[in-house]
């Protein structure tokens, strides 16, 4: 098996036995949308509204957090040290890491979506989108997370300062997400949006892995 | 080899106190001409009255925010690939004077949104832009004083600079298409493309006047730094003079 | 960088050539030199803080000598850094065990990312056969560190780098690593290794990091 396969079964089956990674994930998500009701009133015309904004936010903010968990076991009982000094180069390794962090939290959200949808009262024209959106997006989250947090790797308060590394840079997925959205049920053309969430997509598969080696190298170092 | 890359780099030292009163006494007397003219010289706008001399400010503020964090980027740049330690130094330098020129370009351009639209705050997409380039100024920040071993916090800042700079036209481009969605095409934006010679120069003058604020401002930090690695390295090298003498303390590091 | 080509860099084995390491602000060795023939064997000594861990960690490649250089056959490491990690095997301080993988599995991991090896042999090797199936967080330490060192035998290479690697064995255990690290030099590899210890080893090198203290400025 190559070790690329090897290294997303490991990081899959670790993520199993521990049970509790997309799980948690999955919650906080419905969690924090099931609190927008409750904070913004239950007017059906207003949650349709924002339905897709909601979704997208809490998604957001449900991925960012299990990004911390990312490298930082790794990193502490040394396998980080050891996985640097693999043939496989570190850039792939950082790639398939992602990969299974995409399996155990990306795809559970985008799976989940359609039924908060439907307590947020979406319109029906969205829900296609707001899957395809999330499917196209949360990769681009998880892969521009692990440089965040590849980068806090040993700080002190890493998940706060994690945060806000983060979420600059995750504006643009989430425009063009919600927009995705927005355009599909106010019967627009949805292409650009998806297209340029997939252009997202394009940019941080080569360049995210390479800016998150070079952060894991320097905080080996 | 440079083994002793901590030490006074002397040559450093010696143009930067040369250069020091001149940037500063530049960078008062443009301001000051700069502030007069913008003030009393100036014509008042026929739209905004009195109030568009806030744009003498605000303008040039929002310049050096993304110039700033520019050379930022191009310091981390410098810094990973040769490895120079001034490079090092001056990125970390900037990253506050950088965050002051945000914090000031907003904090103008809310006082400026007040008089125009009435509102403190508006998701106009130069302000939006400026207020995600300030949470990427902290995020720097934060980051490199994260660390117990300043060396770490320099080289991560490093790489999420270049991130940054890289991130930085494409959600400033995002950001211009969310406001277009959601904003009527008829707000008036701040500092629009048109403006009047007699406002022209003033601008200029201002906006020279702040860049050499920020290089003596750097200068000093910069040179504050060097003389505080030192005085480090010489107390480092004091107690490793006194375990010499005494052999049994062996030193922790 | 590294200033220069070396032209004294010897024709075969490991050498390193006027090393010095910074760590933070301070150099923590410099002028250190060293030269490892097939089946050599290199013991780091020295007081905390020498320097050890540091110089065993810039063998490795983890991290980039403040001068000097490190040779292989006559050819400096960092201008080929994925044939030097194919070549190495790096103990460190920490085990890298997972306690939620099994005692088989963990090893099949790290022998399967260097191209897969004899998982079980290893585990015999270092009595840990009985122990194959059952999850690592059962292990003691001292298991642990023989899963670790397990490593070596799972998948070959020609240099091995272990950071202390006694510690928290048995007696039993050592004896193990000694015949192992003997079976390893007798194939013609090569052995650094840094102890507190006593391991005793025949015709083996000692280097004293102290030896090699920067001078205070």
């Amino acid at each position: 098996m190559s070790a690329f396969r090897l290294l997303v079964q490991r990081d899959l089956r670790l993520a199993l036995r521990q049970g509790g990674d997309a799980a948690m994930v999955v919650g906080f998500f419905v969690l924090a949308t099931i609190l927008f009701p409750f904070g913004v009133g239950p007017e059906p015309e207003l949650l349709a509204r924002i339905a897709a904004g909601i979704l997208w936010v809490t998604a957001l903010l449900a991925a960012l957090l299990s990004l911390e968990r990312l490298f930082q076991a790794d990193w502490e009982d040394g396998s980080l040290e050891a996985l640097s000094l693999m043939p496989l180069p570190l850039e792939a390794q950082v790639l398939a890491k992602c990969l299974a962090h995409w399996l155990v939290t990306g795809l559970p959200l985008s799976a989940t979506a359609p039924l908060l949808a439907l307590l947020l009262q979406l319109d029906a024209a969205g829900y296609k989108v707001l899957v395809a959106s999330l499917l196209l997006g949360t990769p681009t989250l998880s892969l521009i997370g692990a440089v965040g947090a590849a980068l806090s790797l040993g700080a002190r308060r890493g998940g706060v300062l994690l945060s806000l590394l983060m979420l600059p840079l995750y504006i643009p997925v989430l425009i063009f997400g919600v927009g995705a959205i927005e355009a599909s049920i106010g019967g627009f053309g949805v292409g650009p949006h998806l297209l340029l969430l997939g252009a997202l997509l394009a940019g941080a598969l080569p360049l995210a892995p390479l800016a998150a080696a070079a952060a894991l190298r320097q905080a080996l170092e | 080899m440079n083994l002793h890359r901590f030490a006074n780099p002397a040559r450093f030292m010696r143009l930067s106190s040369a250069l020091l009163p001149w940037c500063g006494a530049g960078a008062a007397a443009l301001i000051g001409i700069g502030l007069y003219l913008a003030l009393f010289i100036a014509p008042p706008d026929y739209q905004q009255g009195e109030a568009v001399r806030i744009m003498f400010v605000h303008v040039p503020a929002a310049w050096m925010a993304s110039l700033v964090y520019a050379l930022m980027a191009l310091a981390s740049a410098i810094a990973l690939i040769w490895r120079h330690p001034l490079a090092d130094i001056a990125a970390l330098s900037a990253a506050p004077l950088g965050a002051g020129f945000t914090l000031l370009c907003l904090v103008t351009g809310s006082l400026w949104g007040e008089r125009m639209w009435g509102t403190w705050w508006v998701w106009d997409a130069r302000l939006t832009s400026v207020l995600v380039l300030f949470f990427l100024y902290l995020g720097y920040l934060a980051l490199v004083n994260a660390f117990d071993e300043p060396g770490r916090g320099a080289r991560a800042g490093a790489i999420l600079a270049l991130v940054g700079i890289v991130n930085l036209p494409i959600i400033k481009f995002s950001v211009d298409w969310w406001n277009t969605l959601h904003q009527p095409a008829s707000v008036f934006r701040l500092g629009g493309p048109t403006i009047d010679a007699s406002m022209l120069w003033p601008l200029a003058i201002m906006v020279l006047g702040f860049m050499l604020f920020f290089a003596t401002l750097l200068l000093v930090r910069m040179r504050t730094t060097l003389i505080e690695a030192k005085i480090r390295v010489l107390l480092l090298s004091e107690i490793e003079r006194h375990a010499a003498a005494s052999p049994r303390q062996a030193v922790a590091s | 960088m590294p200033a220069g080509r070396h032209t004294m860099l010897p024709a075969a084995g490991f050498a390193g050539i006027d090393l010095a390491c910074r760590r933070g602000e301070r150099l923590v060795f410099a002028g250190l030199s060293f030269s490892l023939a097939a089946g050599g064997a290199l013991v780091l000594t020295g007081p905390n803080g020498s320097g050890k861990s540091s110089l065993l960690r810039l063998m490795a490649g983890l991290g980039r000598p403040e001068a000097g250089v490190l040779s292989w056959d006559g050819a400096p490491v960092g201008e080929d850094p994925p044939a030097h990690r194919a070549r190495l095997h790096f103990i460190g301080h920490q085990e890298a065990v997972k306690p939620l993988l099994s005692v088989a599995e963990n090893l099949a991991f790290w022998a399967g990312m260097r191209g897969g090896g004899d998982v079980g042999q290893a585990l015999a090797r270092f009595r840990l056969a009985a122990f194959a199936g059952s999850p690592c967080r059962l292990l003691s330490a001292g298991q642990r560190r023989r899963l670790a060192l397990a490593r070596l035998l799972a998948s070959p290479a020609p240099l091995w780098l272990l950071d202390e690697p006694a510690t928290g064995l048995d007696s039993d255990a050592l004896d193990d690593l000694q015949a192992a690290i003997a079976a390893q030099r007798e194939a013609g590899g090569f052995v650094v290794l840094s102890t507190h210890t006593e391991l005793p080893m025949a015709g083996a090198a000692t280097l004293c990091l102290s030896d090699f203290a920067a001078r205070p400025a």
